[in-house]
């Protein structure tokens, strides 16, 4: 009686582990371990229970040709929120062109003057050496 | 393998075709869409996961080498987009299910013997999805349903892969107990 009660527990203990790792062996996603194995070959509960894994999976892998039918509007407003991201785009575009335009445009100025006034300095320094000469 | 059509038309949208990427959104919004619906489980959030997804896309357009289709791409911005509302959502809601407390069976004619025989019937299934709390729904949709790789799952969700396989085996007990329910965890469920 004792050793049935013992057999029975660690039989129970060993359905409760491998019910652990079924629902990973079901599609081959983890390998089963050849104890794990054994212990379904020899255990009606643990094959029923991986046949009720098999039949989630194929219920499952119906819903892949299902498409849903969104409502009407979906498309018209994705569309509408591409389009403002469009606008900010090209709005955000314009504005780094002008502000790149309006800082070469001072760089452009700076440079000009300050090459002008490299030019009148040297002329004004040749001309008071030539005066000085004469 | 991507059909000549869509390759080309990934191609002109990545150079900047906006009518390129509008008929791409055409050819795609209600698979992505359907994807959206199956992980948010409400159809509101659904759109605006789908919305979101787009754009998101269209910024980043110019990143998708092209190697697997657009959709199955989509599918992934769908997954981050979707990730991203339930996790907001989440920590502004105390209320949402945990991922162990037990499934809640509520309608009257479940009939376990019926349903075998008859086969899953697809709303069913589609009823038990939604009542998954919204981290297991997502791994199991995006695993068994789309056939997305553990990899590309933990990434677009922001967990491990390890976590990622531990919350799909969760997800399928959850589902097998409530439409496959073995002799005696019926009388659980119906306490």
């Amino acid at each position: 009686m004792r050793s049935n009660r013992s057999a029975h527990a660690q039989r129970e203990m060993t359905c409760d582990t491998v019910a652990t790792v079924l629902p990973g062996i079901v599609d081959g996603d983890d390998v089963a371990d050849p104890e794990v194995k054994r212990h379904v070959e020899t255990c009606l509960r643990c094959q029923a229970e991986l046949a009720q894994y098999r039949k989630v999976l194929r219920a499952l892998h119906t819903l892949r040709t299902e498409v849903l039918v969104p409502a009407p509007g979906l498309l018209p407003d994705i569309f509408a929120t591409l389009g403002a991201a469009g606008e900010r785009r090209a709005m955000h575009h314009l504005l780094t062109g002008r502000r790149a335009a309006y800082v070469g445009g001072i760089a452009a100025a700076t440079a000009a003057g300050a090459a002008g006034a490299i030019v009148l300095a040297s002329r004004h320094r040749r001309h008071r050496h030539l005066s000085l000469a004469s | 393998m991507v059909p000549t059509e869509e390759a080309e038309l990934v191609a002109a949208a990545k150079s900047g075709d906006k009518a390129a990427f509008d008929q791409l959104v055409r050819l795609t919004y209600a698979a992505t869409f359907t994807l959206a619906f199956r992980l948010t489980a409400n159809e509101e959030d659904a759109r605006d996961v789908v919305q979101d997804a787009y754009l998101k896309a269209y910024r980043g357009i110019k990143r998708f080498r092209g190697d697997a289709r657009f959709s199955t791409w989509m599918y992934r911005i769908t997954a981050n987009c979707a990730s991203s509302l339930l996790s907001r959502r989440s920590r502004s809601s105390h209320d949402e299910l945990s991922a162990d407390e037990p499934l809640a069976d509520t309608r009257a004619e479940s009939d376990p013997e019926a349903m075998a025989e008859a086969g899953f019937a697809r709303d069913r299934m589609t009823a038990a999805l939604a009542d998954l709390p919204p981290r297991l729904r997502a791994v199991v949709v995006l695993r068994d349903i789309y056939d997305l790789p553990h990899e590309a799952i933990a990434a677009e969700l922001g967990i491990s892969q390890e976590a990622a396989k531990v919350r799909l085996h969760r997800a399928r007990r959850k589902l097998r107990e409530r439409l496959f329910p073995l002799p005696g965890e019926e009388q659980a469920h119906a306490v």
